[in-house]
């Protein structure tokens, strides 16, 4: 089946028209969580390659992260979580000292609140309730202590699902499946409709704001392009030559999903009973990623969405009942107009 | 590591791929510890007493790798009767003198014959079996002279007749490590002797029990033996342990002395010579080593070579005399090869064997020109001009205020920097501009901008932590005016030479008669780097070789047959090639992979490499197999270039009064140690005592445990009303500045952010100064996440963004809670910068450790208080009103010795 818009789709590629000599083994990314060091390399080397404007200079109480999120003018965003749990047989060193209750959820809530544009909370450390009942505020319980305590960091970019909703409700072809499978944005004939942007289940592609004529690219929806012009000349993606401990792994998406498991069962093996991979399975709802994830914990941790669908998924159902809609008006109104010249 | 070296840390992220534990030491929790195994939060400044500990463990559980121990460190050795420990003198070791902080070291020497008459009375010297024939000696014997359980082994050398002179001047020991006193030493290889070094430690470190850890570090004693455990479980004959710190190691006034807390460990697990052993010293910047290979210090010359001071090197001999005694075992024993060899480089023919080459054209030191002591000059208007190079003190200094101050009371500064950093712009847009404690209109510095190549457009070495060099191209060319540091400083002397032409004046031939005849290339007339490294090298100047390379630095001559502009580094351009620029693959190699970059000696990967195999030669394990005895060919070999005479079997004695390479026992790793051993216990070098000590930082909010002396009592004190110190714990006023603060860098950024902050990609990652504080902290003073925070010392004060964090823990230390506060020191005041803000190093005061002149930095308290500081007037009115809250006078802090009693002092002066 061609041009399919939900369930395993093995080539995606060549499900778009790629044939023959132009048709590549699907490309993609693995990017191993368990050994990210937050570096941000990658954020920069994106930028770099890319040409990406700077995203602002904003701070954000967020931990190490003022980046915020993906969008036009960051491709790839290191996370940084703070919680209160252990990872693995890590040993934290909290245990014994003088500390009390923690706040990071405290605080990681008022981050996500503040980066979606609701600062009231941020000065949050003295009182805030979090409806959760308890009798006392977090932070403000004596005697109590922390013990655990896990950082994790992971380096987010753009999925280039097998069933890209962006690519699916383009109107202008600008969006487009690539021979290596991916999907990338043509900034020059991008009109910015901005279809694209609800179309995302994970929220990666924008609009870029800026000042008309001066910011390059205003107005265009923009994000990660595995950077197509490096990989068709046998070069890794940016981010991945400049990762450090190849948390950001490139290469044949069959290869990665190989590699991923191996590395779960490593994990696994060592303790790490959270770590999972997410979006390495064809059978979810996008048709599984390009770029998929080692993860040491749920997707929620990480501000990723448990069961991603692709928006279009209902596309053809939809159409399909516009269409009998239209045949029975159409029929309906043959029945009475027609019926009428009849008479 | 993770935070500040991520692209070195991708190995560690490796070995822990393959099984290695990492353990992360470190107050804050970091991106380090975010994937390390085990972190542990200690207190800031406390770094000694968790080392001590360790120590005490590996002591008392016998966890030590006896073999190793005996046979290639100074344990055997016995101190002199005279030494007194500081659990005797309460913090002081013998020899101290309170009037001006320095320590007589002469009580501290190995016992032995200071003649070569006596020496004969002993026992002949080595071969000393490994302690079989004494094994069964009584623990308790007291040894007369060399009798007992001691044997005497020859280490060479006369009468230290410098160590009194050496006083209060470690700038002046260079790299060259210290001479011995005697000529011979006594040993128990048995280590029950009371007066050897293994039962000196034994002594010393008792007291660092588990508990007194957790009392000083706030470490619990169940992570602390965890440590332990882990540490020396995997040491030994077939694992071995590495230790990594970074420079801040080195930025307390104790720092040298946590260095050597990490080689004792080391030593006494036998981690040192052997693969995956080891101290790595993550420098701060890029070819920081080969900065102080080829050093931009102002006490020593290439190769650590001293720089000779005025007074007492006034002729070669005497300076030569200085470093190699006659006599003297080692390789510093050539010292007048290295010399001869780098002024025949630096004057070539005018350096000639009748004109002592040219020594007399070197500058002599008068005392310390170290940075800070330079700044002060500055700030008393003793100093006319500077040049900074890649180096932004206004903000990157500590006591930024002060090194504002002293700037602006230049005739002349010279920046070279890559961007219009604050150094070069304080005059208009500094802190004091706009506090009113300076005025534009008033400051009289003028400031030459030269902007900078950066590393991809300029050619030469990088050297990195392993002493490797690595050759780079350029890439593309420099933009506009930017150039590299080589076209500066060779088109300066070209332009100096061209102006003092002529000249008859005797002062003006040091310039003259300079080599200063480098080939340039393109059109910026850029100086070949090749042709420098091939000066650093060396040649052969006379003889049928003349011309040639020199293939390594044994071949170095003292008459004036050989040049060679940093001896340490000769054989970089061995066979007339770059040995630096090889860059082949590590797979298309052996582990060691010796064909990628040179390493110094000799392209040696690991230094003392004859420590991985037993004193007969063998490898300790099959597993750590790395150089070894051949027996078949009788010589050395192994994976790595041996760091050994190759021919030199393992059963070779000196003869009696052998000196140089040659008084080296074939058994004897340490080649560059006068007695061949490696030191657990220094009886000489160091001005601040023979083993570790705790002692509480300059500025503390708690008192030392361990001993009255509270902080370090030779550490280098500014007693001046620009360097005023907060009181500490038991001092008055020691509660109004109660909290620690440590400073640090972020992944983001680069030190004083002239290569980061003005980069918008760099910037928006962490575009504003903060402060890390605890929930914990955060409810005591009230301070709100993301709102802003005042810190404030004896200094001044700065304001932060808060960042509340679970990463940091208080700590409870002797019964109170201490918090601790985080400060990157990436920002500046200025106005060209992308991103600027308030500098954490502006709240520092000025105590050195007394052996570097390094700045106590890592470590100091201060107060928080919610909310921003005042600006202008206000500020100043603000810190004076902490400063007389607190009682603050120029003593206070500023005075080494804590509450002199009379017992002590009789004591120590003995």
């Amino acid at each position: 089946m061609t041009n399919s818009f939900y369930g395993p789709l093995a080539d995606p590629a060549g499900d778009a028209g790629w044939v023959d000599g132009d048709h590549q083994p699907r490309k993609g990314f693995f990017t191993d969580t368990s050994v990210c060091i937050g570096c941000k390399a990658c954020e920069v080397a994106c930028k770099e390659w890319n040409a990406v404007p700077d995203d602002g200079m904003n701070w954000l109480g967020s931990s190490y992260d003022n980046s915020g999120a993906l969008g036009a003018s960051t491709w790839r965003h290191v996370k940084f979580i703070e919680q209160p749990k252990p990872l693995g047989a890590q040993q934290a060193g909290m245990e014994g000292t003088a500390a009390g209750v923690s706040v990071t959820d405290v605080l990681n809530r008022a981050a996500d609140s503040a980066l979606a544009g609701d600062r009231s909370t941020l000065g949050s450390t003295n009182r805030v309730d979090l409806g959760m009942p308890t009798t006392t505020l977090p932070g403000q319980v004596d005697g109590a202590q922390r013990t655990e305590f896990r950082w994790l960091m992971e380096s987010d970019v753009c999925k280039h699902c097998t069933h890209a909703a962006c690519l699916d409700v383009c109107p202008t072809g600008s969006l487009f499946r690539t021979e290596f499978g991916t999907v990338v944005v043509q900034d020059d004939i991008c009109n910015g409709c901005g279809y694209c942007v609800p179309a995302c289940p994970f929220g990666v592609i924008d609009r870029r704001v800026g000042e008309k004529g001066v910011t390059k690219n205003e107005g265009i929806a923009q994000k990660c392009t595995l950077c197509y012009d490096r990989i068709g000349d046998g070069l890794q993606p940016a981010c991945a030559t400049a990762c450090p401990t190849q948390s950001i792994q490139y290469g044949d998406v069959d290869e990665l999903r190989e590699r991923a498991q191996k590395r779960v069962d490593a994990l696994h093996a060592a303790g790490v009973h959270d770590a999972r991979l997410y979006g390495e399975n064809g059978h979810d709802g996008v048709g599984g990623l390009g770029a998929f994830f080692l993860l040491l914990d749920e997707p929620e941790v990480y501000g990723l969405p448990p069961d991603p669908v692709v928006t279009t998924r209902d596309l053809p159902e939809m159409w399909r009942k516009a269409a009998l809609a239209a045949v029975a008006m159409l029929a309906g109104a043959v029945a009475v107009f027609g019926a009428g010249e009849r008479r | 590591m993770a935070e500040c070296h991520p692209v070195g840390f991708q190995w560690v992220m490796e070995a822990k791929a393959r099984g290695a534990k990492v353990i992360h030491i470190d107050p804050r929790f970091t991106r380090t510890s975010a994937v390390a195994d085990q972190h542990v939060p200690l207190r800031a400044g406390s770094d000694i007493a968790f080392l001590g500990g360790i120590i005490n463990y590996i002591l008392s559980n016998e966890k030590y790798f006896r073999d190793y121990v005996v046979s290639y460190t100074n344990a055997a050795t016995l101190v002199s009767e005279d030494f007194q420990d500081v659990d005797e003198l309460d913090g002081l070791f013998s020899g101290y003198d309170p009037e001006t902080g320095t320590y007589d070291p002469s009580s501290w020497a190995y016992q032995g014959h200071d003649d070569g008459s006596d020496g004969q009375t002993g026992r002949p010297t080595a071969p000393t079996s490994t302690g079989d024939d004494q094994s069964g000696q009584d623990s308790g014997s007291e040894p007369e002279g060399s009798a007992g359980g001691a044997t005497i082994d020859d280490v060479g050398g006369e009468e230290s007749a410098d160590s009194e002179k050496d006083r209060g001047a470690g700038h002046e020991l260079g790299g060259r490590g210290a001479n011995l006193a005697h000529s011979k030493v006594a040993r128990d290889e048995t280590l029950q002797h009371p007066q050897t070094v293994f039962q000196v430690l034994k002594r010393h470190y008792a007291r660092y029990t588990p508990e007194v850890v957790e009392q000083i570090c706030g470490v619990p004693p169940e992570q602390f033996l965890q440590v332990c455990e882990d540490v020396t479980s995997n040491s030994g004959r077939d694992r071995t342990t590495a230790w990594v710190y970074s420079v801040g190691w080195t930025h307390h006034s104790t720092g040298v002395q946590y260095i050597r807390g990490s080689a004792i460990i080391q030593l006494l697990l036998g981690n040192m010579g052997r693969p995956g052993g080891g101290i790595m010293a993550l420098r701060g910047h890029a070819s920081i080593q080969g900065s102080t290979d080829i050093p931009t210090l102002f006490n020593i010359l290439p190769g650590y070579l001293p720089v000779p001071s005025a007074g007492k090197h006034d002729t070669y001999a005497d300076y030569i005399a200085t470093i190699a005694k006659p006599g003297m075992k080692g390789f510093w024993t050539k010292a007048d090869a290295y010399t001869a060899s780098l002024l025949k480089a630096w004057w070539g023919d005018a350096a000639t064997p009748e004109n002592d080459f040219c020594f007399d054209y070197l500058p002599k030191l008068t005392g310390d020109h170290g940075t800070y002591q330079t700044v002060f000059d500055m700030v008393d208007g003793k100093i006319d001009g500077y040049f900074l190079l890649g180096q932004n003190p206004a903000v990157g200094s500590a006591h930024g205020k002060l090194q504002r101050l002293g700037l602006a009371k230049l005739k002349w500064l010279v920046v070279r920097d890559l961007q219009m950093i604050e150094s070069a712009t304080f005059w208009k847009d500094g802190p004091e501009i706009e506090s009113g404690e300076l005025k534009t209109e008033e400051i009289g510095t003028e400031v030459f901008f030269f902007p900078a190549a950066t590393h991809t457009e300029k050619e030469g070495t990088f050297t990195q932590t392993q002493r490797m060099l690595q050759w780079r191209y350029k890439a593309v060319e420099p933009p506009g005016d930017a150039r590299s540091e080589l076209h500066f400083y060779y088109h300066l002397g070209r332009l100096l030479r061209e102006r003092y032409a002529g000249s008859t004046d005797p002062k003006d031939r040091p310039l003259l008669d300079l080599t200063w005849d480098y080939p340039t290339h393109g059109e910026t007339q850029d100086p070949d780097g090749d042709a420098i490294l091939r000066e650093v090298n060396g040649y052969y100047l006379t003889g049928e070789k003349a011309g040639q390379f020199l293939p390594g630095f044994v071949e170095m001559k003292a008459d004036g047959s050989t040049s060679g502009g940093c001896w340490i580094y000769c054989g970089v351009y061995k066979d007339g090639v770059n040995q630096a620029a090889r860059k082949k693959p590590g797979r298309d190699q052996n582990f060691v992979a010796p064909e990628w970059g040179w390493a110094w000696p000799m392209n040696r990967r690991t230094l003392y490499n004859r420590a991985s195999a037993d004193p007969e030669g063998r490898p300790w394990s099959e597993k750590k197999a790395y150089v070894w005895w051949d027996e078949e060919a009788q010589q050395w070999t192994g994976h790595d270039v041996p760091d050994f005479q190759l021919t030199k079997p393992p059963s070779y004695r000196p003869e009696e009064g052998a000196s140089g390479p040659d008084g080296i026992a074939g058994d004897d790793p340490f080649i560059m140690q006068a007695d061949g051993k490696g030191w657990l216990y220094a009886p000489t070098g160091l001005l601040d005592g023979p083993l570790p000590a705790h002692y509480e930082p300059a500025e503390s909010p708690v008192d030392n445990p361990l001993y009255t002396q509270q902080g370090n009592p030779t550490r280098q004190v500014f007693k001046r009303k620009d360097n005023l110190q907060n009181p500490s714990k038991d001092e008055p006023g020691g509660d109004v500045f109660p909290y620690v603060f440590t400073t640090y860098r972020l992944t983001e950024h680069h030190t004083a952010g002239g290569m980061s902050r003005w980069l918008p990609y760099l910037s928006e990652l962490q575009p504003e100064m903060f402060c890390e504080v605890s929930p914990e902290l955060a409810r005591e003073r009230g301070l709100e996440h993301f709102g802003y925070a005042t810190i404030v010392t004896a200094r001044t004060a700065i304001e932060a963004r808060v960042l509340v964090t679970d990463r940091v823990v208080p700590l409870k230390v002797g019964g109170t809670v201490i918090h601790q506060i985080g400060l990157p020191y990436h920002w500046g005041v200025g106005d060209d910068a992308v991103v600027s803000g308030d500098s954490a190093n502006d709240l520092l005061g000025l105590s050195l450790d007394p052996n570097v002149h390094i700045q106590e930095s890592k470590v100091a308290s201060c107060d928080i208080q919610p909310g921003r500081r005042p600006t202008g007037e206000a500020l100043l009115r603000y810190v004076e009103d902490y400063r007389s809250r607190a009682g603050i006078t120029v003593e206070t802090g500023n005075l080494r010795m804590t509450a002199p009693s009379d017992d002590r002092l009789e004591g120590a002066q003995q």
